[in-house]
């Protein structure tokens, strides 16, 4: 198929200063067992392709699910008629951005193919851990009124062809493994899942095991019931200890979004939001403490967004984006770059054939540090040590913040304590990262990540990565539940 | 297009073995998308995209596949050859499915409407001249979306509509203290370049007003008014998990006080589920028909709760139309007494919030929510509207802001179609009307 459509593409090149042809094809499916009952298996495919064409320094794109050589032929019509349609109308010139035309293959790991497990092995591991989330051996956990257990994988092969010969061809797997459980007693609900969904990683049915998804489900039915009769988290400014399955929600909303070039030009005001980072920020801004490291990493094996290209071409390379504390760079791809005059990185990237790149995050990763779980803990005279995200809200500048956790528990005179539900804090993403007081060391590291991070108009939703140990802020507004 | 999905339909469902049932979804679109930074676009183009979703059932088992369609039937029929003969070969290796329910009554349908669009170049045009001398954000979505469901019994229905939702906002150049904006949007099925201009208009007066210099207030309670489109972000909340039939029985709704608590809102909120007035196709995955309308909260007391097949068997109820998610496509909410025009006049002092943003649970069973005011909030002194506001963190519950502190919702409701285009354009709206509120909890 794919040399059908590179010969195709060949054939129906326009007359234009540059054009491309991205090609996706993904395939997913999803098996699940909610309350010992499987759900009914869902496999999906869908394949297509955006043609873009750049002329007279308009751009305009056509995305088809018609992939034979008369479908791309009106897609780079189409593509064409739009470039001509908004050559002078728009934010750049584009024929002045140059962009790669790499020839390059790549790869992601899968050691156990999805396919080498028979469906029905799958479904006894899924309904095995369900099980396991209700009953403990001989015994029920009565107040468990909801459990399930999940597997989504999906494979993406992606396709780059430009006029000028570039060709990138990708191919990478996915995993996300859940479990999750309501508890319930009266009016008091409380949920405990697999960090929120955050154990997702690229690979195979090795992924299972790599996030431990068979040995997770008694903890978190225990969790989930011993919250029901927790007190509610107390309110006042204390220490925060935070674990990495909210560390990465932490990153991904006051990092990440605020980092984003194309936010901070003023393409997402309508939708997404703005940034309270300004382009004079860059290379002296003070935004963290000096244990506050952070890179843009998409060569991390295994981890959800690493790739070798971005899907403008540009090759992708590990680069710190805060070092020691100080802003050095953006998020932002070709275009944003030839925009801003800002240093970016290789993240221009679009969740499917049907939508056209924009900026965003990949693998964003806080670098570990040196201090020890136990020895975090023991620095805490008074705190909460939060788990896994449940709530997220940001102003559309990435500013004020209020994020909730689905776990909770006190830190006293550099003890954990007593168990509480609703943990939520807030504070504002300029001044809290400079309270970053301790960095987990490679210990406390976990590999996570989200299926879900949604932007852009039109909207889009792609995977991102984020690496985190386990860290400490100093004096955060905490509050609990009504 | 509808032809098209038929025909493949009887091709797939001529292959069935015994017993073998089909049913199969359709969804797609031709859609127009241009995104606009200052003025200026920074991204056009078309796409086309068509999905089939096929769910093939031999007796108490079933299976699922998608695949997205080309139009073009030499390549598809082949495609679909191989989905169902995977699904076939699958089928003996999943168990019985106690909670599979579908419709075995045959009730066809169509709504189709009519294609009024005009060119993209003269939207463009219209567009980029409001935005002329002024910073205009925002993105253009035009063309036909469809949807269809069909089945091996015989069942045939199909949605299209041709529609545009222009979505944008002004910016005020002088946003040093904080990014100020204007939101408006412009959607239908014929452009009209008076109503446009309208619009735009509306909008530019409003930014006059964000020229002035902004008031930040302290955290604490405030009287305020909710217009149509912040409450209907607080409706859109409540939709995540609030009605359904599952969410109902796992005590995982947000509205789970007033089911275990006793707790009700005003008895001037009256909530439904309205198909008939709304924008969204009137059929579901399994072939149910969804009635007119479903009353979820009335009176302030919750009623009924929207029931997919699945929820219905699991739990011995009937079906009512809602698909997987069972959450509402088409919301409805009563007006109430006060008229629009003198809203300001009664909230006195206090803050008008045209938009909420960001929203989300920071106590889920206790239905406390938090979110940030987001364009054109104003603070208002003796009930004229005196500076823009800075943006602010609320943290509610929705038990004060439309119950124990609801001073009152308006006489005249807004229709606001959802802009949302994430994996293809929305088909859900709300008609929602504003509400004054007072001691809304401002925390940030």
């Amino acid at each position: 198929m794919l040399k059908t459509i590179e010969s195709s593409f060949r054939e129906v090149l326009p007359r234009a200063a540059f054009c491309s042809l991205r090609f996706v094809r993904e395939e997913d499916e999803l098996l699940g067992v909610r309350q010992d009952v499987p759900q009914p298996a869902h496999r999906a495919e869908d394949a297509g392709a955006m043609i873009t064409v750049i002329k007279d320094g308009g751009l305009g794109y056509a995305a088809t699910g018609d992939l034979t050589a008369s479908g791309l032929k009106a897609a780079v019509e189409q593509a064409t008629a739009w470039a001509a349609r908004t050559a002078g109308r728009g934010v750049v010139d584009f024929s002045k951005v140059v962009f790669p035309e790499p020839v390059a293959e790549y790869e992601g790991p899968e050691e156990i193919p999805w396919e080498s497990v028979p469906l029905p092995e799958k479904l006894d591991l899924l309904a095995a851990e369900c099980g396991r989330l209700k009953r403990d051996g001989g015994r029920v956990r009565e107040r468990i009124v909801d459990w399930s257990s999940m597997l989504w994988r999906s494979r993406v092969e992606t396709l780059y062809l430009t006029s000028g010969g570039g060709r990138v061809h990708q191919r990478l797997s996915y995993l996300a493994p859940d479990l999750r459980v309501t508890a319930n007693e009266k009016a008091i609900t409380q949920h405990r899942t697999l960090g929120g969904r955050g154990y997702c990683r690229q690979g195979g049915m090795e992924v299972v095991d790599q996030v431990g998804f068979r040995e997770a489900a008694p903890r978190i039915g225990d969790e989930a019931e011993e919250l029901l009769s927790a007190p509610n988290c107390p309110s006042g400014a204390m220490d925060l200890l935070l674990a990495p399955d909210q560390m990465i929600l932490q990153i991904h909303e006051s990092i990440g979004h605020p980092l984003e070039l194309d936010r901070i030009l003023g393409d997402e005001r309508n939708y997404a939001g703005t940034s309270f980072v300004r382009p004079e920020m860059f290379g002296t801004y003070r935004y963290g403490s000096e244990l506050l490291n952070i890179v843009y990493d998409p060569s991390r094996p295994g981890q959800f967004a690493s790739f070798g290209y971005d899907d403008d071409g540009l090759k992708a390379k590990k680069t710190f984006l805060i070092e020691k504390g100080i802003l050095k760079r953006g998020l932002g791809g070709l275009v944003s770059q030839a925009r801003s005059g800002i240093g970016g990185v290789a993240n221009s990237r679009a969740c499917s054939w049907n939508r056209p790149p924009i900026d965003r995050m990949a693998n964003l990763n806080l670098e570990p540090g040196s201090s020890t779980f136990a020895g975090m803990v023991a620095s805490i005279r008074r705190g909460v040590y939060m788990k896994t995200n449940c709530s997220w809200s940001i102003d559309d500048s990435r500013n004020k913040f209020q994020f909730g956790c689905e776990w909770g528990q006190l830190i006293e005179d550099g003890k954990l304590t007593t168990v509480v539900r609703n943990p939520n804090y807030r504070g504002i993403s300029a001044t809290f990262w400079r309270s970053l007081r301790m960095a987990g060391d490679e210990a406390t590291l976990e590999v996570l990540g989200t299926p879900n991070c949604g932007k852009g108009e039109p909207n889009q939703t792609v995977r991102v990565g984020h690496a985190s140990p386990a860290c400490v802020f100093s004096n955060v507004d905490v509050f609990g539940g009504e | 297009m509808q032809q098209y999905f038929y025909d493949l339909v009887d091709y797939v469902s001529s292959g069935l073995k015994g017993g073998e049932v089909l049913l199969a979804s359709f969804s797609g679109e031709e859609s127009d998308f241009v995104r606009l930074n200052r003025s200026a676009v920074r991204q056009a183009g078309s796409v086309a995209q068509r999905y089939v979703t096929l769910e093939l059932i031999g007796g108490q088992r079933h299976v699922k596949a998608t695949a997205g369609l080309s139009g073009d039937a030499a390549t598809d029929r082949p495609r679909l050859d191989a989905l169902v003969a995977d699904a076939r070969e699958r089928l003996p290796f999943v168990p019985p499915d106690p909670y599979l329910l579908y419709s075995t009554d045959v009730r066809s349908g169509e709504r189709v409407g009519g294609n009024t669009l005009p060119a993209p170049d003269a939207t463009l045009d219209a567009i980029l001249a409001a935005g002329k001398g002024r910073d205009l954000v925002g993105i253009l979505a035009q063309g036909a979306v469809c949807a269809g469901f069909a089945n091996s019994l015989g069942q045939r229905n199909w949605f299209r509509t041709s529609s545009f939702h222009f979505d944008w906002s002004f910016y005020h150049d002088g946003d040093a203290e904080g990014p100020k904006a204007v939101k408006s949007s412009y959607a239908g099925f014929a452009w009209d370049d008076a109503a446009f201009r309208r619009k735009v208009d509306a909008a530019a007066a409003q930014l006059e007003i964000l020229s002035r210099p902004a008031r930040t207030v302290p955290p604490g309670n405030y009287r305020v008014y909710l217009a149509p489109a912040a409450l209907a972000e607080i409706l859109d909340l409540l939709a995540w998990g609030g009605f359904g039939l599952k969410a109902h029985r796992t005590k995982d709704t947000s509205l789970l006080r007033m089911i275990e608590g006793g707790q009700q809102l005003s008895p001037a909120v009256t909530i439904r589920e309205n198909t008939r007035d709304g924008i969204a196709p009137n059929f579901q995955p399994q072939g149910y028909i969804r009635p007119d309308a479903v009353t979820l909260i009335e009176g302030g007391r919750y009623r009924d709760c929207l029931v997919s097949p699945r929820s219905a068997r699991q739990y011995g109820a009937e079906p009512n139309g809602a698909s997987e998610s069972e959450s509402p496509d088409s919301f409805d909410m009563d007006g109430g007494e006060v008229p629009s025009a003198e809203v300001l006049q009664r909230l006195g002092t206090g803050v008008c919030i045209n938009h909420l943003w960001y929203l989300n649970y920071s106590d889920r069973p206790a239905c406390r929510i938090t979110g940030m005011t987001r364009f054109a909030t104003f603070w208002v002194d003796g009930g004229r509207i005196a500076a823009p506001l800075d943006v602010m963190r609320f943290d509610e519950t929705v038990y004060r802001v439309l119950g124990s502190n609801l001073q009152g919702l308006t006489r005249e409701r807004d229709f606001i179609p959802n802009a949302h285009t994430y994996g293809g354009r929305s088909t859900e709206s709300a008609r929602v009307p504003g509400a004054l509120v007072e001691n809304f909890a401002f925390t940030l």
